[in-house]
């Protein structure tokens, strides 16, 4: 199990740039489509709140892969 | 077993921490729910600069600022205690609703109505980002460890209630202006929308007499007299990779997933009846408010099982159903709502309105509107809206272009109890992944910064992930128009990589002892 919860890591780490890539993507030909301030503000919106995320699943990959995940915490002791 | 004075005791406790919740999802909700009313009122569309400040003031609030407003207080909670800062949460978020009521319109102080209005609909999502986690932490602290899922799902209720609350209250006050319905419903729209915004500031006012005279929560009370209290709850929570990995690993594997069922059940389903489906305003709300009544228990039901089986299987299983039978339910809210499935009794048929307007995107073309009531052989009564483009052009002038919508549906009884059915069964799903994640999250990290760790991933995963649900499916419906369906695939997709990174990397365990 740890083996797999450490390969699929890669995949959390691909998750996050290739989910900004198709939010940017998106964004773009929206705003080229209908260039008015209520779609410029809300793509904005969304990019700026989910990129943060994406580098946070990019870091939760990295962890995962590291072996962070093959045993969580069972008290505070281990935190 | 607990001793009759402790339980006395928990029930207060659970009490004073639900209702303050309860009454903070109300006051969230009546902007949302009047949002409409409210930018006729304060967001002009004329004026550029207004419709901007609208645009900020729905997006903003909700989704930017209730992390934020996560960080804020619960750095305050872990520093000076649980009591004060989710009071402090309460006064902001009662003060701010009551001032909403009394900003005046935009017409009257001009360019600093929007502007007010945006600054208190912030203040809003700041104290209920601070409040949650307070709330949620507090119970949890004075709960025993085999009943804490069964205590803090009483909290999980009230995001719910609250959204009910403000149905109820809206509906009643749209109704009650005046004997007459047309009238009544325009006194509200005129000034009637502010009534629910004060009604607030009493709700506000016995919930903080009821949270004074609450004690700290004692774990916090315990560290706090053996000097043990974090210097930095930022830095321990976020800094350190020990903790850091948990906060990652309870946005991603729960509370992601978590937000996005719970925003389609509630809240995308009630814009798919009324926008999509076109059922009737009040129609729309009053199906909703039987689902929620009917599924609220549930919540319980969830959270005392996870004390026995854990959290992370019923929590994953509501997703599971969620993600599966989406687009079986939506296709039936279409299909239960299609007049094409309906015999029309034509004697019935009542032509409301009958005229002719100019084209707006050539003005010198002319459509002819028709709206007529259609009675249905099922007692169902749909507003049938005909429009016929007569072009001025020459070439066009033999052409007529023909376009028939239907709006304002009100549907026969059993149709509407099949929706109710259908409403229950998502809230259901929202019960299932909501009602133990409370104590999930409890659990997960340390009293010390408890109230900031936990916070901050329920706030992403809710606000964000979820609040932005019902935009982002309905902006998937304006791309992908031809499937009505596509907003589905948001939660959908969402919903299955938490699914599939819970299964994989969270463990079901209860822990035993969140004294530490």
């Amino acid at each position: 199990m740890n083996t797999i919860k450490r390969f699929l890591g890669i995949v959390w780490i691909l998750l996050g740039p290739v989910a900004v890539y198709y939010l940017v993507k998106t964004a773009a030909s929206e705003i080229a489509k209908k260039p008015v301030i209520d779609t410029k503000i809300q793509w904005a919106v969304f990019i700026i709140v989910f990129l943060p995320i994406a580098i946070g699943m990019v870091i939760f990959g990295y962890y995962a892969l590291k072996g962070e995940y093959d045993h969580l915490p069972a008290n505070s002791q281990e935190l | 077993m607990m001793q009759p004075t402790e339980s006395k005791k928990i029930w207060q406790v659970i009490a004073a921490s639900s209702v303050g919740t309860l009454i903070e999802w109300y006051d969230f909700y009546i902007f949302g729910s009047l949002a409409t009313v409210i930018a006729s009122q304060f967001f002009p569309k004329t004026n550029p600069t207004a419709a901007l400040l609208s645009t900020l003031a729905t997006f903003a609030a909700g989704f930017i600022v209730r992390p934020f407003g996560a960080l804020v207080f619960g750095r305050l909670g872990d520093l000076i205690g649980r009591k004060y800062t989710f009071l402090l949460t309460l006064i902001i978020m009662g003060g701010s609703t009551f001032a909403i009521g009394l900003v005046p319109r935009y017409d009257v102080i001009g360019f600093a109505a929007p502007l007010i209005v945006l600054l208190l609909r912030l203040l809003q999502g700041l104290a209920l980002g601070g409040e949650y986690g307070g709330a949620a932490t507090y119970v949890a602290e004075h709960s025993p460890a085999n009943k804490r899922g069964y205590f803090t799902s009483w909290i999980q209720t009230t995001a719910t209630l609250g959204l009910f609350l403000s149905l109820g209250v809206i509906l009643a006050t749209r109704h009650l202006m005046a004997s007459d319905q047309t009238t009544s419903i325009e006194r509200f729209n005129r000034w009637g929308w502010r009534i629910p915004f004060w009604a607030s500031i009493i709700l506000v006012g016995i919930s903080i007499y009821i949270r004074m005279r609450m004690n700290e929560s004692p774990l916090f009370a315990r560290i706090k007299s053996e000097g043990k209290i974090s210097v930095n709850p930022l830095k321990e929570s976020f800094g350190h990779k020990t903790n850091l990995k948990m906060v990652l690993l309870a946005l991603f594997g729960a509370t992601m997933g978590q937000g996005v069922v719970w925003y389609t059940g509630q809240f995308y389903a009630q814009s798919f009846l009324e926008n999509a489906c076109k059922i009737d305003f009040d129609q729309s709300r009053t199906i909703l408010i039987w689902g929620i009544l009917f599924a609220t228990p549930f919540f319980i039901v969830f959270g005392g099982w996870s004390d026995k089986i854990g959290r992370k299987w019923i929590m994953l299983t509501g997703m599971l159903l969620a993600i599966c039978t989406y687009s079986v339910i939506f296709k039936q809210f279409l299909s239960l709502t299609d007049p094409k499935t309906r015999t029309e009794v034509s004697e019935q048929r009542k032509v409301l309105e009958n005229k002719t307007i100019a084209s707006e995107k050539n003005p010198s073309d002319s459509i002819h509107v028709i709206t007529s009531e259609v009675h249905y052989s099922d007692g169902s009564i749909f507003k049938e809206v005909k429009a016929d483009t007569l072009f001025a052009d020459a070439a066009h002038a033999a052409v007529t272009k023909t376009s028939t919508t239907f709006k304002d549906k009100k549907v026969d009884s059993a149709t509407y109890w099949k929706l109710v059915l259908l409403i229950f069964v998502l809230i259901i799903y929202v019960t299932m992944v909501y009602g133990p994640i409370a104590a999930f999250l409890v659990e997960l990290f340390p009293t010390r910064i408890r109230y900031t760790s936990m916070s901050l991933p329920y706030h992403i995963g809710n606000g964000v992930f979820g609040g932005l649900c019902p935009f982002i499916a309905t902006l998937l419906t304006t791309i992908y128009v031809g499937d009505k369906l596509s907003g589905l695939w948001y939660p959908i997709i969402v919903g299955a990589v938490c699914l599939f990174i819970g299964a994989v990397y969270i463990t079901n365990r209860i822990d035993p002892d969140v004294n530490d």
